[in-house]
Parts: structure tokens; C-alpha cells; sequence
């Protein structure tokens, strides 16, 4: 192997001369790196590095060669862009004053990597360390990337501050309101609906249109920005809940004997005779599986995609009313009567897991959209934080004075807690903390005992809906404040849903169906 | 060697008559052949045969050939060891292939790179004919011929496009503006006076004033006089074609009709007829007919050409372009008054001289870009280690700008460093506050938690209903003290404790919430109902003990492991009957034991079930197999930690991370890689086809060659 020639020493030096004549300036969108694509030619590349590592004398006398040539004055040099000074020739002579990539803070990138470098190796070949090496670079690089995009993320959470030790639970909506600008206060509205019972409300996945429906039969969908009313029936029959499904185009209502699907306009598209006596609904968007728990028990999950039932499961512990979903992993909680939360996937019969959380049946849980912590609330008018890391410890407990019948969490980690015609709202300190119970972020009283609960996504809104009707109330600091346009963009148009609705449906996460 | 048969008879004879030969046998001296053919006495006869066998030990014995399979052997080695040695100078280029992240096929030149135009041309010369007598034309007429390919006007045009100008030169068109407003509306005032006699002077002087300008400009310029004389005869020419002073106007008219009662219309009809006299009058009426046109002038020198020039230009030309008008004007205005004097040439100065014109936006605007400016710099400077100190800088001017960037970075970095101290501080603060809430929790470094789950044990203590309104901080403090592991940093102090109870995890008496709104319905009810309303809770879910339940559940869960085999048989190979058991020993030997498994996720969690079974379909899903140069699993999962897809991507990001290994271009034929494709020398002997055509030539030449590959 010693006497191989060498590939970068086989070239003529006369093409050397050529290359240092023609070399091509370096830009700033350029990576420093070599191109990529020039994989099955090994020779420049390398070489070319060790030109650019050269002393600038060679360098200096080309270019003043080349000014000669052109009788200009010389253009003044800054004293630090001594590196590659014709690549900032310009047309009209300017010069770059900042060459080179922009700086990328090491923090921010630091967040976007995956790779835990500390983390110690078995002693590996040669062939497999140059296999990992491309893999850091690849990961450094994206993260690199991402970071960079970072600077798209242009708005920024906004927050209640109570001036120097005023509780910000005394500041009522109408302060709120006051302070806002004209648009946000738009965002705060009652709908005065007494006729037809507690409402259950859905805001969809883009948080533009919200859905509800009033135990008395009435089910409305609307674009609650614009207040534009999409479709408003009376289903004549009991309605338990209520969801949008994978866009707004679709909704599923859990009715007093079947699961019906109607259309944007009202118009009843699917009567699911298998999943009856539906309490409660959940739908995971990257599955297209609405799970349905039932009276009867039965947790049911329908693939909306394809219109099958994936799998019906039997919790065996009664009725079931209480459920949430964990946005992390598309795993069903379950709170049964017995104080235990179960958690559920389509592809096991049993419960993935089960925890004691309460003395008494649980009335409401939620999960936070880390995956993180889930709050539960039981008969025995405990509020409890359960860790979910593993552990399934109660990080926080608070005895509540009447006991949280409904819960919710924020997309930004806020959770609130229906308590009669009272919701309370706990904020944590950052997105990442639980919130923490000690004081309430921020109370409201309503005209009716709560029914429904559910933060509006990327937006700073609460919907709570009552046997009054539906409260739209400002929450600074709820939502994300940037939202993904090509994931989940509230001002998408028809197109634009469609052409998202296609590649959800490439994307979707299907379940292996040995089940169904 | 073998002789013949004959010989050999001969030699026999020969032993048999000589006797001293024997004996010299006898005593261990060599023998030689010449001495077994030298006659005991010599004879001529043996000459010739002596001769003979000269000639025979003279002639080379040929060697006895190897045989086929060694020689084919030998050729083969031979040639294994060239061909390898030739072929090993692709060993570099098959690694680079193997490692690339891209392959493109068919190999052919690489695609030249998108250069930039003054690249391009920068190298480019003149040869033909042709071109060189349109570059002396350009040479001739100053058309720029290299880069930057402007001309002197464009590059000006293009210098005027910064910013400061721009902003410079807005300000002086509002400045502009302003006054001719402020001129419009004077005008304005001045019209509505109606005071005649003050008209009556202000016209005077206007005429004078005309009158002087034009004796002046007579004097100064007289070709000038000549036009504004012609112009006032044109006046004159266009008045006596429309007689629009004399009486035959509507106004006029009217005039007339009120003439007879109106002493003041009269006079305006007088008026008018004068007016029209002077205005058909020749020449010398001439001065007075300018005062309109005077007038106007003034008017025009009130106003800075620069307002209506915009106004000018506003349709359809670039406003950009306009900058480049408006400096030269500028440059034009500034050699009339000597005061400012930057000449034109100052524009090709650097900037800086343009940072240190006094304008109070424009250097608020500089100084953030210098800040931004020495962020950035400062930035690079820590990244390498001061490449700017090293360098010299030769002009002053450049200079001050650094020591301006230099100073600004170094408030930049205390600014930095006091809001980091101020950061720590307010972090020790808090720690402080909490010691002195709590002394007592020095053993339990804990993180802050902002709840305490307490135990049964407290409860007892605290008899179950404690005072809700204690105040949390001493509440902490005492569970502290109690129980030192909570959960959190429990995992080393778990290992000790086996288990958590479960009893007290569930029975904890947590705070009650206080909340500013208490629901309706509670709201009337006191404390002590409170209390009542939750002694009745507490008794009304007294019988059905959740937590029993719960364990026996566990217990049955756990249970349900894979069990000890029994395979004993009573009464084999001893007594059997009832009331006999086996003997130790043979239920030692007979008891096959279960497994022992992994231990329990939930061992140490007495609230939590978690289901272990697998779900062997998701086998099917898993990687069995590592692929193939890993060795261990943690390698392979290093390398597909980060994710491809574009929900966790950028954009490009994802599109470098799903390119194509190969990239071939359909309907072209992809030949195998020649030495030309890598760069190596092009030469026809150093092909491999070739050698395995007449692989014998691979004689000295090749060597050399080969040689001269490796000493390059």
C-alpha cells in the first residue's frame, strides 16, 4: 500500500497553476466544508483545502496583478477580511462586510442535538468510526440548519405580570380585554346559548374553528376568528361529545345511541353503528384513529382513513367517561371509577399500564403535549401532577375545595381546571415545568357549571363550555406563539387543506393490522 | 550421471588390475577421475579419450526444466504481484467511492460552477483582430473594460445607492417641500391682502427689481439679456394676437356695462387699457411686462429645482436612479458655494468620512449598524483568536472606525459579564431565602419542589384535619425534616427502602387550594362545613378500599410468572402411601425451577401496573440482524439517532439527508471508470485492459513507470 500512488499526487503541477488562477471565491451561502457531489473525484477537493490553508503571499500578488490591469484605485481592505479578499468583489466593488456563514449560538444549536456525545463507544473498526463520524456531521450540520431557521420563529409568548406582588388571579377578563389590542380582544366572547344544555366544545387541530354541541342536540361548527357560522343543526338526541377529525372538514359527534360523522355543512355523512353509547372522543391526528370510549366499556378505535374499526378493546372496569390522549404518543389515558388511570394502545388487549391515582374515581385527566406530566383530578378533590417519565410519581397534589371535574393543559404546559362555574388556570415557570399549584395564574367565573374545556391552539384563548353557552377568555401565555404553516396553519385556504390533507394521509403512522 | 554399460565394464576390468589405487582408497585420500583413467603407465593410447572427456566436462550441462505446474505457479505469483501493485493506486479512489455521500453516473467532467461574470471576463484577453480594435475603441472613449465592468456615471449612480445618502437626500427633498409650502402659503396670504396700495408697492418693487436683475444681467451675460428681451417680445406678439386686455372679455364686457355708474370699474376698465398699451408696446415697455415673469422667477429661485425635479421624473423613471441626478445637481450647487466643497471624487472614499457628516438620524441609524457590526465581530474575534490585532491597519481613518468597534465590544462584554453577576446573584438570593425559611433541610439537597406529598405517619400526627392555613413554608420544612426521601432523589434511597407504601402515598394530606373564586356552590359554606362535607366524603368511600384492591390486583399480576415444575413422582423407588412425602433430596432433584426473569418495572412502584407481556408483533418490526460493520448496538443506534424526516428537519436539511447514493442519468450508458475520470495521467500502458492483453511486456518499462507514480 506504501508504493500506491497518491490520487492528489498524480496530477500535473501544471494543473495546480490553473486551479490557484481560477479559484473559484468562496460565497457565504457556500459551506466551508467540501461540496458533497464531487464524491468519485478525490483528488481536487483535497487539494484545494491545503491551497486555501496557504500563506496569503501567493494571494497578494495576484490580486495585485490584477489591479494593475485594471488601473483602479484599490479598493481599502478591512483589516479582517484579509481571508479571501477577491471573493468580495462585488459589481459594483462593495464589499461584503460580513463574510463568511453567519455565527449560529452554540446554545441553540445545542438544543437541536440528538447525538449524546459523553456517552462512551465500544472500541469500533475503522470502517464502522468513519460511519459514525458522518453520522455526527450529518446530525451537527442539520442542527446547524435548524438552528439557523430558529430566526423564523418571529413571535414570542406573551404573559400576565402582576405589578410588584399583585396577584395576577385578580386581574378579570375585562382588565385583560382593556389592555389588549383591538384584534385580541376580539377573542373574548360569550355565546349566549341557554336553551340547549351544557355545551362540549372541540377546537380544530389548526385552532381556527371550534365545534360544539349542547347536550340538548345542538351541534354548531364555526370559524370562532372570523365568527363566520359554517353549519348549525339540531341532531335530536342527546350529544355526549364532540370532535373535529383530521381537518375541520369532517366532525364526529358521540350521540345518545351511535357515533355519527357530518360533513362542514351539517350533513350527516356516517352513522357507526359499532361504536354505541359513546361518552367520550379522542382523535390522533398522525394515526387517523378517533378512539371512542363507550358505556358499555369498551374503548374502540375507528381508523377514519380507511373507515374500519382497528380495535375494540374491553377495559373491564365499567363505564367509561373519562379519557384524554397523550399528544406525545397517541396513548389513551382511561380513568375508571376505581381511582386507576389505564393507559391503552390499539395494539394490546390489556393496558399498557395502570395507576393508582385516587381514594375516590377519577373525574378528569389530562396529559400535557410533552408527554410529561398528566393532571388528574378524582372524587376525592385532590388535583394531582403525575410524572409519566417512568416513575408515576404525584409530583404536585392540591386539595381543591370542590374538586376539578373537567382538565385541560396548554399547548405551552398551562393547565385549568373546571371547578363548578369556576375554571382555574396554573401556569408552571417554563414550558418544560409542571405547573405548579401553589397559586392560580389566572380564575374566572362563568354563568353555568363547566361542561367542556379546551385551549385553543396557537392562539392565547380558552373555550369553556357551559350550560350558559361557550366563553371564549384570553389566557396570555397559553398558546404556542409560532405555528408550523405546512403542519397546522390557521390561515390556510381550501387548497392549501387539501393539498395537506394528501400528504397527512402519505404520512400517516399505520398501525400494523394484525388486528384488524 | 550415469556412464554406460560398456564404461562401466571397463571400470571393472580397471579396478581388478590396479592394486595401489585400491590402496589409496584405503587410506581416505580423495579420488579424482583423472586419477581412475590415468593408466598405471601412460599410455597414448588413452590420449584421445582423455580428450574426449575434456570436451565432455567442458560443455554446460543443461539444466532439468521445472515442471509445468511449478512454472505455471511461478507465472502466475509473477503476475499477481504486478497486477495487485498496479491496481492498488485505486485503492484510494474505491475508498473515496465507497465513502461518498453521492455518486453521480455516467463519470464525465465535472459541471463548471456558476461563476460569477468579472471571474469569467477578469481572465479573458483580447486576441483577434477584431477585439482588439473594439477594446482600443472602449480604451478610447473610457468604457470600462475589466471589472467592475462600470462605467465612471454608473459606478456613481451605484455609490449613490447607499443608505445614507438616500436618507440624506430624502431629508433635504422634505426639507424642500416644507418650504415651498411655507412659500405657497405666504403667497397665498400675500394674495388676500386687500390693501391696494400695498399691492401697488409690491408690484413696484417687483418691477424694479426686474428691472435691475435685467440691467445686470445685460451687463453680465448679454446674450441672456437678449433672450429675456426676446421672450418680453413674444409676450408682446401673443398680447396683440389675442387682445386679451382690451375690452372684448366677458370681465370686460361687464365692465363696461357697470362703467357707467361705477367709478371703480371705470378705472379697472382704464386699468386693463393701460395694461394692454404696455403689453402691445415695443420694447420699452418691455421691462414692465417682465414683472410677471419676474415673478415667477423669484418664485422659482424660492424653490430648490430638486422639489420640481421630482415632480418631474416621478413617472416611470427608477427613483434610484434619480439619486444619481440629484448628486450631480448636488455636486454642481456645492462648487458654487466653496463652504461645503466634497468633491466628487470624495464619493469613492470610504465610508467613513461619510459616517462623520453631522446628521442626528442618520447617526442614530450608523451606530446600530456599527453596534450590529461589532457584535459580529466581536463574535469572530473570540472564534479566532484575534486575527484583527495582528493585522495593520494604514489608514487612519479605518483605524478610528476599529478603535470605535474595539471599544464598543468591550462595553458589549461588560454589559454581558454585569447582567451575568446580576443573574447569579439573584440565584443565590433565592438560596439564602430559602435557608433561612427552612435551616433545617441542609442533609436534603433537593431541587425546589413546589408541593410535598406527606405521609400517613403525619396524618396520624397532625390528626387528620390539619389546619388548612398554615403557612407552606414551615409545612416544608417539617416534612423535610420527616421525610428526607421523597421522590425525586429517591432512587438511591429507594434501593434501601424497598418499597413506598402505597397506604400513605394515596392517604397523603395534600394543602387545600384557596382560590379567589370558590365555585357558587361552596361559596356560602364555611370552614367547618367544609370539614363536615369531607369527614362525610372520607366515610362514604370507606368501604370500598380502592387500594386493596388495587394490591390484590398487583399480586395477581405478579403471580402470574412462569411457575417451579414438579416433576416428582410419589412412591417411585420408595414407600409411598398417604402421609408420606418425598424425601429433600429427591424433591431437590425433581423441582425444576422457573426462569428467574428480568425483575419487575414496577417493582418499586407499588401505585403502578405495568404490563410486561411483549407484543410479538411488533418483532417483526425490529432490527434482528446489526448491519454490517457495527459490532455493537449502541453504534448502530448512534447512527440512526437523528431522524430524516422533514417534520423534524429544515427543508434543505432533510433534502441533503434523502439524497441518492447514485445518481445516474437515464438513457445514458455508464462505461466503467477510466483513470482520465479521476485525474490520474491518461496513459494507454497503464490501463489494466491492456496489460491483460499482453501481459508479458510487463517488463522494465513498466517498472520505471510505475516507479515514477510512486516517487510523484
Amino acid at each position: 500500500m506504501e508504493t500506491a500512488p497518491k490520487p492528489g499526487r498524480g496530477v500535473p503541477p501544471k494543473k495546480d497553476k490553473l486551479q490557484t488562477k481560477r479559484k473559484k471565491p468562496r460565497r457565504y451561502w457556500e459551506e466551508e466544508t467540501v461540496p458533497t457531489t464531487a464524491g468519485a473525484f478525490p483528488g481536487p477537493p483535497r487539494k484545494k483545502k491545503n491551497r486555501e490553508l496557504r500563506p496569503q503571499g501567493a494571494k497578494s500578488t495576484h490580486i495585485l496583478k490584477k489591479s494593475g490591469i485594471s488601473k483602479k484605485p484599490q479598493v481599502q481592505k478591512k483589516p479582517r477580511e484579509w481571508k479571501n479578499p477577491e471573493s468580495q468583489r462585488s459589481l459594483s466593488g462593495a464589499q461584503d462586510p460580513f463574510p463568511g456563514p453567519a455565527p449560529v449560538p452554540v446554545e441553540v444549536v445545542q438544543k437541536f442535538c440528538r447525538i449524546d456525545k459523553s456517552r462512551k463507544l465500544p472500541q469500533s473498526k475503522a470502517k464502522t468510526r468513519s460511519r459514525l463520524e458522518v453520522a455526527e456531521a450529518e446530525e451537527e450540520e442539520t442542527s446547524i440548519k435548524a438552528a439557523r431557521s430558529e430566526l423564523l420563529l418571529a413571535e414570542e409568548p406573551g404573559f400576565l405580570e402582576g405589578e410588584d406582588g399583585e396577584d395576577t388571579a385578580k386581574i378579570c377578563q375585562a382588565d385583560i380585554v382593556e389592555a389588549v389590542d383591538i384584534a385580541s380582544a376580539a377573542k373574548h366572547f360569550d355565546l349566549n346559548l341557554r336553551q340547549f344544555g351544557p355545551y362540549r366544545l372541540n377546537y380544530s387541530r389548526t385552532g381556527r374553528h371550534l365545534a360544539f354541541g349542547g347536550r340538548r342536540g345542538h351541534v354548531a361548527a364555526l370559524d370562532w376568528v372570523t365568527k363566520k357560522l359554517m353549519c348549525e343543526i339540531n341532531v335530536m338526541e342527546a350529544v355526549r361529545d364532540i370532535r373535529f377529525l383530521h381537518s375541520e372538514a369532517l366532525l364526529a359527534v358521540a350521540q345518545n345511541r351511535w357515533l355519527h360523522i357530518y360533513d362542514n355543512q351539517g350533513i350527516e355523512l356516517h352513522c357507526i353503528r359499532r361504536c354505541d353509547r359513546v361518552t367520550r372522543l379522542e382523535f390522533l391526528p398522525f394515526h387517523f384513529l378517533l378512539a371512542t370510549a363507550s358505556e358499555t366499556g369498551f374503548l374502540t378505535y375507528l381508523d377514519v382513513s380507511v373507515g374500519k374499526i382497528v380495535a375494540a378493546l374491553n377495559a373491564r372496569a365499567g363505564r367509561l367517561d373519562v379519557m384524554s390522549q397523550n399528544p406525545y404518543n397517541a396513548v389513551i389515558h382511561l380513568g375508571h371509577s376505581n381511582g386507576t388511570v389505564s393507559l391503552w394502545s390499539p395494539a394490546m388487549k390489556e393496558p399498557l399500564a395502570k395507576i393508582l391515582c385516587h381514594r375516590g374515581g377519577v373525574r378528569a385527566l389530562a396529559v400535557d403535549s410533552t408527554g410529561t406530566y398528566m393532571a388528574t383530578s378524582g372524587l376525592d378533590h385532590q388535583l394531582k401532577i403525575f410524572d409519566l417519565r417512568g416513575t408515576f410519581q404525584p409530583l404536585s397534589t392540591r386539595t381543591l375545595p370542590h374538586g376539578a371535574g373537567h382538565l385541560a393543559f396548554s399547548q405551552r404546559g398551562l393547565l385549568v381546571a373546571g371547578m363548578g362555574d369556576v375554571v382555574n388556570i396554573w401556569a408552571g415557570q417554563g414550558k418544560a415545568s409542571p405547573p405548579s399549584l401553589e397559586q392560580p395564574y389566572l380564575t374566572h367565573r362563568l354563568s353555568g357549571p363547566v361542561h367542556g374545556l379546551q385551549f385553543c391552539p396557537f392562539e392565547d384563548v380558552l373555550g369553556v363550555g357551559h350550560s350558559g353557552g361557550i366563553t371564549s377568555m384570553l389566557v396570555p401565555g397559553a398558546a404556542e406563539p409560532n405555528f408550523d404553516g405546512l403542519e397546522s396553519n390557521p390561515y390556510r385556504s381550501r387548497k392549501q387543506r387539501q393539498e395537506w390533507e394528501v400528504k397527512a394521509l402519505l404520512e400517516k403512522v399505520r398501525l400494523p393490522y394484525w388486528r384488524a | 550421471m550415469r556412464g554406460t554399460v560398456m564404461e562401466r565394464e571397463s571400470i571393472k576390468n580397471f579396478w581388478k588390475q590396479s592394486v595401489p589405487l585400491m590402496e589409496r582408497i584405503g587410506s581416505g585420500e580423495k579420488l579424482v577421475l583423472a586419477d581412475l583413467l590415468e593408466p598405471v603407465k601412460t599410455s597414448s593410447s588413452l590420449a584421445t579419450v582423455k580428450k574426449q572427456l575434456n570436451r565432455v566436462k567442458s560443455k554446460k550441462v543443461v539444466e532439468l526444466p521445472l515442471n509445468k505446474e511449478k512454472i505455471e505457479q511461478i507465472h502466475r505469483e509473477v503476475a499477481f504481484s504486478k497486477t495487485s501493485q498496479i491496481l492498488s493506486k485505486w485503492d484510494p479512489v474505491i475508498l473515496k467511492n465507497r465513502q461518498a455521500e453521492q455518486l453521480a453516473f455516467p463519470l464525465g467532467k465535472e459541471q463548471p460552477a456558476i461563476a460569477p461574470i468579472e471571474h469569467v471576463l477578469s481572465g479573458w484577453k483580447a486576441r483577434t483582430p477584431l477585439e482588439q480594435e473594439i477594446f482600443t475603441l472602449l480604451h478610447k472613449n473610457k468604457q470600462p473594460v475589466t471589472d467592475p465592468l462600470l462605467t465612471p456615471m454608473e459606478k456613481a449612480c451605484l455609490q449613490a445607492m447607499n443608505l445614507e445618502e438616500a436618507k440624506m437626500h430624502r431629508a433635504e427633498l422634505q426639507r424642500a417641500r416644507a418650504r415651498q409650502s411655507y412659500y405657497e402659503a405666504k403667497a397665498q396670504r400675500e394674495k388676500k391682502i386687500k390693501n391696494k396700495k400695498y399691492h401697488k408697492v409690491v408690484k413696484k418693487g417687483k418691477a424694479k427689481k426686474a428691472l435691475k436683475d435685467f440691467e445686470q444681467l445685460q451687463k453680465v451675460n448679454p446674450t441672456a439679456a437678449l433672450e429675456e428681451l426676446e421672450k418680453i417680445e413674444n409676450a408682446r406678439m401673443i398680447e396683440r394676437m389675442s387682445l386679451k386686455h382690451q375690452s372684448s372679455g366677458r370681465w370686460a364686457k361687464s365692465k363696461a356695462i357697470m362703467a357707467k355708474y361705477d367709478l371703480e370699474a371705470r378705472q379697472a376698465m382704464q386699468e386693463q387699457l393701460t395694461k394692454n398699451k404696455e403689453l402691445t408696446e415695443k420694447l420699452q415697455v418691455a421691462f414692465e411686462s417682465e414683472e410677471e415673469e419676474g415673478g415667477a422667477k423669484v418664485e422659482e429661485l424660492f424653490v430648490p429645482e430638486v422639489v420640481n425635479e421630482v415632480q418631474k421624473n416621478v413617472d416611470g423613471l427608477n427613483p434610484w436612479m434619480l439619486r444619481s441626478y440629484t448628486s450631480d445637481t448636488k455636486e454642481v450647487a456645492t462648487q458654487e458655494n466653496p463652504e461645503q466643497l466634497p468633491e466628487p471624487a470624495a464619493h469613492e472614499v470610504s465610508g467613513s468620512e461619510r459616517e462623520e457628516r453631522p446628521a442626528a438620524e442618520e447617526e442614530i441609524l450608523l451606530r446600530g449598524f456599527e453596534e450590529r457590526r461589532s457584535l459580529r465581530k466581536s463574535s469572530e474575534l473570540n472564534q479566532d483568536a484575534e486575527p484583527a490585532g495582528s493585522q495593520k491597519t494604514k489608514d487612519s481613518s479605518s483605524q478610528e472606525v476599529l478603535s470605535e468597534l474595539r471599544a464598543l465590544t468591550q462595553k458589549l462584554k461588560k454589559n454581558h459579564q454585569s447582567r451575568k453577576q446580576k443573574a447569579s446573584s439573584e440565584g443565590t438570593v433565592p438560596q439564602v431565602q430559602r435557608e433561612e425559611a427552612a435551616p433545617e433541610e441542609e442533609e436534603s439537597l433537593l431541587p425546589e419542589r413546589p408541593e410535598r406529598v406527606q405521609t400517613l405517619e403525619e396524618l396520624g400526627k397532625e390528626d387528620c384535619f390539619q389546619n388548612k392555613g398554615l403557612p407552606r413554608p414551615v409545612l416544608e420544612g417539617q416534612q423535610s425534616e420527616r421525610t428526607p426521601n421523597n421522590w425525586p432523589d429517591a432512587p438511591k434511597e429507594k434501593k434501601k427502602e424497598q418499597m413506598i407504601d402505597l397506604q400513605n402515598l394515596l392517604t397523603t394530606q395534600s394543602p387545600s387550594m384557596r382560590s379567589l373564586a370558590v365555585p357558587t356552590t361552596i361559596e356560602e359554606l364555611e370552614d367547618e362545613e367544609e370539614r363536615d362535607q369531607r369527614q362525610m366524603i372520607k366515610e362514604a368511600f370507606a368501604g370500598d378500599d380502592v387500594i386493596r384492591d388495587f394490591l390484590k390486583e398487583k399480586e395477581a399480576v405478579e403471580a402470574s410468572k412462569p411457575k417451579d415444575m414438579d416433576l416428582i413422582l410419589p412412591g417411585w423407588g420408595e414407600w409411598g402411601g398417604v402421609g408420606l412425602k418425598p424425601s429433600a433430596k429427591k424433591r431437590r432433584r425433581f423441582l425444576i425451577k422457573a426462569p428467574e426473569g428480568p425483575p419487575r418495572k414496577d417493582k418499586n412502584l407499588p401505585n403502578v401496573i405495568i404490563n410486561e407481556k411483549r407484543n410479538i408483533h411488533a418483532a417483526a418490526h425490529q432490527v434482528r440482524v446489526l448491519p454490517y460493520p457495527f459490532i455493537h448496538h449502541q453504534q448502530f443506534e448512534r447512527t440512526i439517532q437523528t431522524p430524516i424526516g422533514s417534520t423534524w428537519n429544515t427543508q434543505r436539511a432533510f433534502q441533503k439527508l434523502t439524497t441518492l447514493k447514485v445518481l445516474t442519468k437515464p438513457g445514458h450508458i455508464i462505461k466503467p471508470i477510466k483513470a482520465e475520470d479521476v485525474g490520474y495521467q491518461s496513459s494507454t500502458r497503464s490501463d489494466l485492459s491492456v496489460i491483460q492483453r499482453n501481459p508479458k511486456q510487463i517488463t522494465t518499462h513498466h517498472k520505471k513507470q510505475l516507479k515514477e507514480n510512486s516517487v510523484d
